[in-house]
């Protein structure tokens, strides 16, 4: 089907026709045009943000609890150059989206125009590809194009940048067909190497998966795939801080998140093993420490879809480029084929050592009556909504990676989390776009004040939108992942890393037209939970805690897998100068 | 190298060089790479180098097919096993790179590279100049009584060579093109 219509036009019928019900975005003078067309139609709904940093936060969030490609449209100039930390964010976490930014006409580019940026310049190492579009025949194309390649292979953001004048101009529209992109990912791994990984599966002693974000990326049926392998073969299964919920929580070969606060069942069984099974995962140094003491008995098996994720960092015994749900679908027909075998004595003494490790019990910490630890907050939060049709949301810091350890998932795509890149401030956008998409379900972001600021503007988002979400705020007055580093690193010198003249959350969800909830007693914290959870509107609970909480296990950087620190163990000086150097 | 060898203070050195399973010998390698010619794509692939810390020691690049409008990137580069792997692999995620060979490891190859060089000199240099050229068949390809300057085509090496005698001779200026190589045989 072609059609005669104008550029601005062509962006929402081939974002219609893509699927796209959503974006999420701000105006601006080069965007007018299509701002003009969104007001005349009523099939794709747009959320307006505060700021452009939340519209692609939020557009994560959204992808990510749907598995669709997140949809932001921002203006030039500043517009675009807001999206740089959302598109940094989503290209490090394998997120899809797709940013249209809007540009000055194409008779001024390169003037310095008023508001004009080198979008495609500043973007373009932040993107897995991104185009300038100067003739209007081509916007249809390369929009299907976008979403093709952002949905593709390794999943990731893309940016189209539109010139004003292209917009305005009419040309022909293309309806989407059959990709005639040559960019086509190879989904099925090497049948050779997925036999040489079935015959290693059938001879392991120790083996262990370590499964990561692909899992996810890849979709559900790899989820599934994920659990019918584990519980065949009885080998017990760790992940990553992005796999989080591949593998229920529940399940009986769960193993906890591994990595720097992992917990100690999971990184002993990476550090004893004899066969690691990577399924979607990248060796990110979160997860390897010491390299040269990184699982030093293992033969090493990597499924990833990106080559360049395979012997980047560790070098891949069995590599298998391929897409997870694929690859598990040939090692199951194969290992089944074969005679579905294993080592059973061997895996069960297995896993008997690791219900030692387990019994250690590393997640133990000091409660106390008078004040909230933050992780007693958190088992509450999980107690009072682990069977509620939830999703959580994070921003980054201690509480994150509590919430990773104390929080249970037994689904994929209900963790929202930013990882790679770490992001202060991803969060409460990132409960806004999951909330849009679910918006019968509960979304909570668990956040530190520090982070939940850098993005508090998109309140009046939710506020606007009536969209229900918790902000969950363990409130330590301090920026406790720094402070803890600070302690453990630099001699207890706590330079800048106090939250010094905090808002009064309460009365600050008051004047956003939301409502805030305080709670400083552990004996008042089931009550002001039920509460929060009760009221149909979106909700500040300011939870003050404990602030001088370490977070524990922690691998110190620099160290081994096996020199975990445990605990409220006296931690001064742990990390020797040489380990001060690595982040 | 050890992760415990890190100085205090060394900030360039960070989790991510630390691989003592990979071998450090660094290699010298020529990569071909095709790519749709489209407005942006040295720069992802410079880019890329530079964002990641690669190095390069020689890049070319034209258009090779007008109607396909496929160019071609010759790139001599440096590093161990593993980063020439990883270079190979970061290129090929580019979404406009076709083809990435390497033509160190895919057998044998030609690397031809074009110079020009001007020298200025008089009497005995200038006919050294001239008798050396003859040896190396470098062109002359403009004169003035106290001017040449030569072409000369072959492997970067015969170019430094040539290069090298003539700087003692009165060499001014000299423009190189980079690599190009193609594979030999079929
Ligand atoms: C303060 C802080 C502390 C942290 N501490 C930890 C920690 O203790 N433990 C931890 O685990 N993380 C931690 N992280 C997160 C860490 O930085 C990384 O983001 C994370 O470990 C990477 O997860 P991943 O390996 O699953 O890779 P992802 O970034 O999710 O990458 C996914 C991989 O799968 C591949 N892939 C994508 N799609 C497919 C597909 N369809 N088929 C096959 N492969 C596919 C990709 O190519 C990629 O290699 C922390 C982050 C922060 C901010
Ligand atoms: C945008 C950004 N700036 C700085 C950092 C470095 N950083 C990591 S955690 C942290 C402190 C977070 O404090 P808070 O949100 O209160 O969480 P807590 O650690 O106290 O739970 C900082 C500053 C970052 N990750 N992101």
């Amino acid at each position: 089907m072609t059609r005669e219509m104008t550029g601005a036009k062509m962006v929402i019928q081939a974002l219609k026709d893509q699927g796209v019900d959503t974006i999420f975005g701000y105006p601006g003078g080069a965007a007018l045009p299509i701002y003009d067309e969104i007001f005349q139609q009523n099939d794709i709904r747009h959320i307006l943000v505060r700021h452009e940093q939340g519209a692609v936060h939020a557009a994560e969030g959204y992808a990510r609890s749907t598995g669709k490609v997140g949809v932001c449209l921002v203006t030039s100039g500043p517009g675009a150059t807001n999206t740089v930390t959302g598109l940094t964010d989503a290209l490090l976490d394998s997120i899809p989206l797709l940013v249209i930014s809007c540009q000055v006409p194409t008779f001024l580019i390169g003037s310095d125009a008023f508001q004009e940026a080198d979008t495609v310049g500043i973007t373009r190492p932040c993107t897995k590809h991104n185009w300038l579009v100067k003739d209007t025949d081509k916007l249809s194309s390369t929009i299907h194009e976008a979403m093709h390649v952002a949905r593709s292979g390794r999943p990731g953001p893309v940016l189209v940048d539109i010139p004003k004048d292209v917009q305005f101009a009419s040309g022909t529209y293309e309806a989407p067909k059959p990709s005639t992109s040559h960019y086509k990912p190879r989904l099925k791994g090497d049948l050779e190497e997925i036999t040489e990984l079935v015959a290693a599966i059938e001879k392991a002693k120790r083996p262990v998966f370590y499964t990561g974000g692909g899992v996810v990326n890849s979709g559900p049926a790899a989820s599934q795939l994920l659990r019918e392998l584990v519980d065949a073969t009885g080998f017990p299964v760790t992940s990553t801080l992005m796999g989080l919920g591949s593998y229920p929580a529940s399940g009986k070969n769960w193993l906890g998140m591994l990595g720097m606060h992992g917990l100690y069942e999971a990184n002993m069984a990476m550090h004893g093993c004899d066969l690691l099974i990577n399924v979607g995962a990248r060796f990110d140094d979160r997860i390897t420490g010491r390299i040269d003491a990184f699982s030093p008995k293992s033969k090493k098996a990597h499924i990833d879809i990106d080559p360049s994720s395979i012997n980047k960092v560790i070098k891949a015994d069995i590599p298998i480029v391929g897409d997870v749900a694929h690859v598990l679908e040939d090692i199951l027909k194969i290992w089944k084929s074969r005679g579905r075998k294993t080592e059973v004595e061997a895996v069960s003494k297995w896993n008997k050592q690791i219900d030692e490790w387990r019994a250690v019990r590393c997640l133990t910490y000091r409660q106390s009556e008078t004040s909230i630890k933050p992780q007693y907050a958190l088992q509450r939060l999980e107690a009072l909504t682990k069977d509620r049709d939830r999703y959580i949301t994070t921003e980054v810091g201690q509480h994150q990676m509590w919430a990773a350890q104390f929080l249970g998932f037994e689904q994929p795509n209900r963790w929202m989390t930013s990882g790679g890149l770490g992001t202060m401030g991803y969060g409460l956008p990132a409960s806004i776009g999951v909330q849009i998409a679910h918006p019968e379900s509960l979304v909570i972001n668990v956040a530190g004040e520090a982070s939940w600021l850098m993005n508090m503007q998109e309140m009046g988002t939710a506020v606007q939108f009536r969209l229900p979400v918790k902000q969950f705020i363990l409130n330590n007055e301090r920026l406790g992942m720094v402070r803890q580093w600070q302690e453990l690193l630099h001699g207890e010198r706590y330079s800048q890393s106090w939250s010094e003249a905090l808002p009064d959350f309460v009365k600050l969800a008051e004047a956003f037209g939301a409502k805030g909830i305080l709670c400083k007693d552990p004996k008042d914290l089931d009550d002001a939970i039920m509460e929060m959870l009760d009221y149909d509107g979106p909700v500040i609970f300011d939870c003050l805690v404990e602030k001088h909480e370490n977070c524990f296990p922690m691998i110190p950087s620099g160290k081994a897998h096996n020199e975990m620190l445990l605990g409220d163990a006296d931690t001064q000086g742990v990390i020797d100068s040489k380990g001060s150097v690595l982040v | 190298m050890n992760a415990l060898q890190i100085k205090k203070g060394a900030t360039k050195h960070s989790a991510y060089n630390l691989r003592p399973a990979f071998s450090e010998i660094e290699e010298r390698h020529t990569l071909a790479v095709l790519v749709e010619n489209e407005p942006g794509v040295l720069a992802r692939v410079i880019g890329l180098f530079s964002g990641r810390g690669y190095n390069i020691e020689s890049l070319t690049v034209a258009e090779v097919d007008h109607t396909g409008h496929r160019s071609r990137i010759t790139i001599v580069t440096k590093g161990t096993p593993q980063v020439i792997e990883q270079i190979k692999a970061q290129l090929g995620r580019i979404v406009v790179v076709h083809e990435v060979h390497d033509l160190t490891v895919e057998g044998p190859s030609v690397e031809r590279e074009l110079a020009m060089l001007k020298v200025v000199g008089q009497g005995d240099k200038r006919v050294e100049a001239m008798r050396m050229a003859e040896i190396f068949r470098a062109n002359v390809v403009d004169t003035t009584l106290d001017s040449f300057i030569f072409e000369i085509t072959g492997a970067p090496e015969k170019i430094d060579a040539f290069a090298d005698l003539m700087r003692p001779l009165g060499l001014a200026e000299i423009a190189r093109t980079g690599v190009a190589a193609l594979r030999r045989g079929l």
